[in-house]
């Protein structure tokens, strides 16, 4: 075999990988994980312990615990 | 640094850290830039010195603004945008410390070195071997504390801004190395280990994949996770960003050859280059559509929110500069448009337009958070950043286009004779309007660049009045 011929097979196996990776992602089955990890961004938010939500927020509750400065 | 501004499960000092100096290192880079402006509008600029030579300042301003203002941001994006999808901390504090530091280094060594005049001469990978043996060891840290992170993620799915950080990172570790192997000769020269057109070929190889795996991936994690998170809403389509991510890595790797047309280059590899780049614009435009559609339902956060406004602006530019490109890439457009000014103007469509916009815009979202708060000092501020930025973008790729394509026509003008219509210098004259019109342009970005680092400073000295200790009762 020469090497366009296996040049000419790599380019095939590319291609059915391509189609076979589009077909994958756009398959009903995967919807729900994808819709899961599209929100991921978002996912940390509810975290009471996360500082985005309001620095505000921190800064009056520490009225009131205000050994956390000392 | 108050502790009391540390997340309880995130590593953010690193990031403040990256952060800020994105400010700083963006002032520097663009201040460089509207230096070597002036200096073709006014040639004596260059003081008669060789430090402050055209020739050496140009690969000082480039590094700048891509490794250290673009390196800068992309290391402190992807470390607070991998802790906060994968919900864990870094793999490690202590090696992501000395890739900040380490990385501050490697760009001090370029600002000394290359007014000096030590270089490799090969464009983006102008540092000689010491300081790039440097730069190879704070990028593997680099990649093992992003990687490890990843590995111990407390979320089943890696979100697909990491795929694009992931590759950019492993990409760029295969070109510097591969484009940097070369043969010590003296302790600050060394000898590339290719020669002639494999050289050529290694070069652009390395010096376009630096295009669509510095520039282009890297950023389009920055854009897979910020603009979501500012318009509040999931991307577009997921499944459209699976597709985008493989095609936009598959294609990429085989563009290089655009940049060597009419040369010694083989010629089926020119060819082969120009229908590989043309092929490109199809995972570009997907992936600059879904951005874009991301905001379908909420285009009327564009008018309060200069924030989004810069993400959105952004992969506009992003779906120009990508379409440019492979129109330059077509061998005849390209005997038109190669060693003029259309080339610098394409450039900087995608380095004003697509990356500083998208950095930006993701710094706004990002620095308030960093430092306790929810939003900049002032929004006013942010707007008028994005109206400098935009206008300044504008004025320096229309000016380059007039020029680069007054310059093309000059230099293929001939007489009926066969005799050249125009000497060199005649097209130089002619091109001098255009470059006082892009210096504005330049000035109009330096100063947003200098608005912005006021902005930063006032929401961080809000910050430190927030973490006074407050008076209390015993």
């Amino acid at each position: 075999m020469d090497t366009g011929t296996v040049r000419g097979i790599v380019v095939i196996i590319l291609i059915i990988a391509f189609v076979s990776l589009t077909i994958w992602a756009y398959s009903k089955r995967r919807k729900p994980d994808f819709d899961e990890a599209a929100n991921l961004p978002f996912a940390d938010d509810n975290n009471p312990s996360d500082r985005d939500n309001n620095a505000s927020h921190e800064a009056a509750s520490r009225h009131d615990k205000g050994e956390r400065n000392t | 640094m108050s502790t009391a501004l540390e997340h309880p499960t995130y590593n953010y000092k690193v990031v403040r850290q990256f952060a800020i100096m994105t400010v700083v290192w963006g002032i520097v880079g663009m201040s460089l830039g509207v230096i070597l402006a002036s200096q073709l509008v006014w040639p004596e600029l260059n003081l008669g010195l060789p430090w402050t030579s055209f020739g050496r300042l140009r690969p000082l301003h480039t590094n700048a603004v891509i490794f250290a203002f673009g390196g800068s941001a992309l290391m402190g994006t992807s470390y607070y945008v991998v802790q906060r999808t994968c919900q864990t901390r870094l793999f490690s504090d202590k090696l992501a410390a000395f890739t900040f530091w380490g990385w501050q280094a490697v760009i001090l060594c370029a600002v000394i070195s290359l007014p000096l005049g030590y270089t490799t001469t090969k464009e983006y990978a102008e540092l000689e071997w010491p300081i790039n043996i440097l730069l190879t060891i704070v990028w593997v840290s680099y990649a093992i504390v992003f990687l490890g992170t990843i590995k111990f993620r407390k979320t089943s799915h890696i979100y697909v801004a990491n795929w694009f950080y992931a590759a950019f990172i492993l990409t760029v570790a295969v070109l510097h190395i591969v484009n940097n192997a070369a043969i010590p000769v003296t302790p600050m020269f060394s000898s590339s280990i290719y020669a002639g057109a494999i050289d050529a070929m290694v070069q652009w190889w390395y010096g376009h994949n630096a295009v669509g795996f510095f520039l282009t991936a890297g950023f389009l994690g920055m854009m897979y996770y910020f603009v979501p998170k500012q318009a509040e809403r999931p991307i577009y389509s997921y499944r459209l960003s699976i597709v985008h991510f493989w095609a936009l890595i598959m294609v990429y790797m085989w563009a290089g050859p655009h940049h060597l047309h009419y040369t010694a280059l083989p010629n089926w590899t020119q060819s082969l280059g120009m229908v590989l780049s043309i092929i490109l614009l199809a995972p570009s435009w997907g992936g600059m559509i879904n951005g874009m559609m991301t905001l379908s339902g909420a285009w009327h956060k564009l008018r309060t929110d200069p924030v989004l406004r810069f993400l959105v602006v952004a992969l506009s530019f992003y779906g120009m500069s990508t379409f440019e490109g492979p129109m330059m890439a077509v061998k005849t457009v390209n005997a038109l448009s190669h060693y003029t000014d259309w080339t610098i103007g394409h450039v900087h469509a995608g380095a004003l337009g697509w990356v500083a916009m998208i950095t930006i815009g993701s710094m706004y979202h990002l620095i308030p958070r960093l430092f306790g708060q929810t939003q900049m000092y002032s929004t006013n501020l942010i707007a008028a950043h994005f109206w400098l930025a935009t206008i300044g973008t504008v004025l320096y790729i229309a000016s380059m286009w007039v020029n680069g394509i007054m310059q093309g026509l000059m230099w293929r003008a001939v007489n009926p004779d066969g005799t050249l219509m125009y000497t060199f210098v005649e097209s130089v004259v002619a091109s001098g309007p255009g470059y006082l019109v892009r210096l504005i342009g330049g000035l109009c970005w330096l100063t947003g660049m200098l608005i912005m680092a006021y902005n930063v400073y006032m929401t961080t000295r809000r910050q430190q009045s927030i973490n006074q200790p407050l008076p209390q009762t015993v």
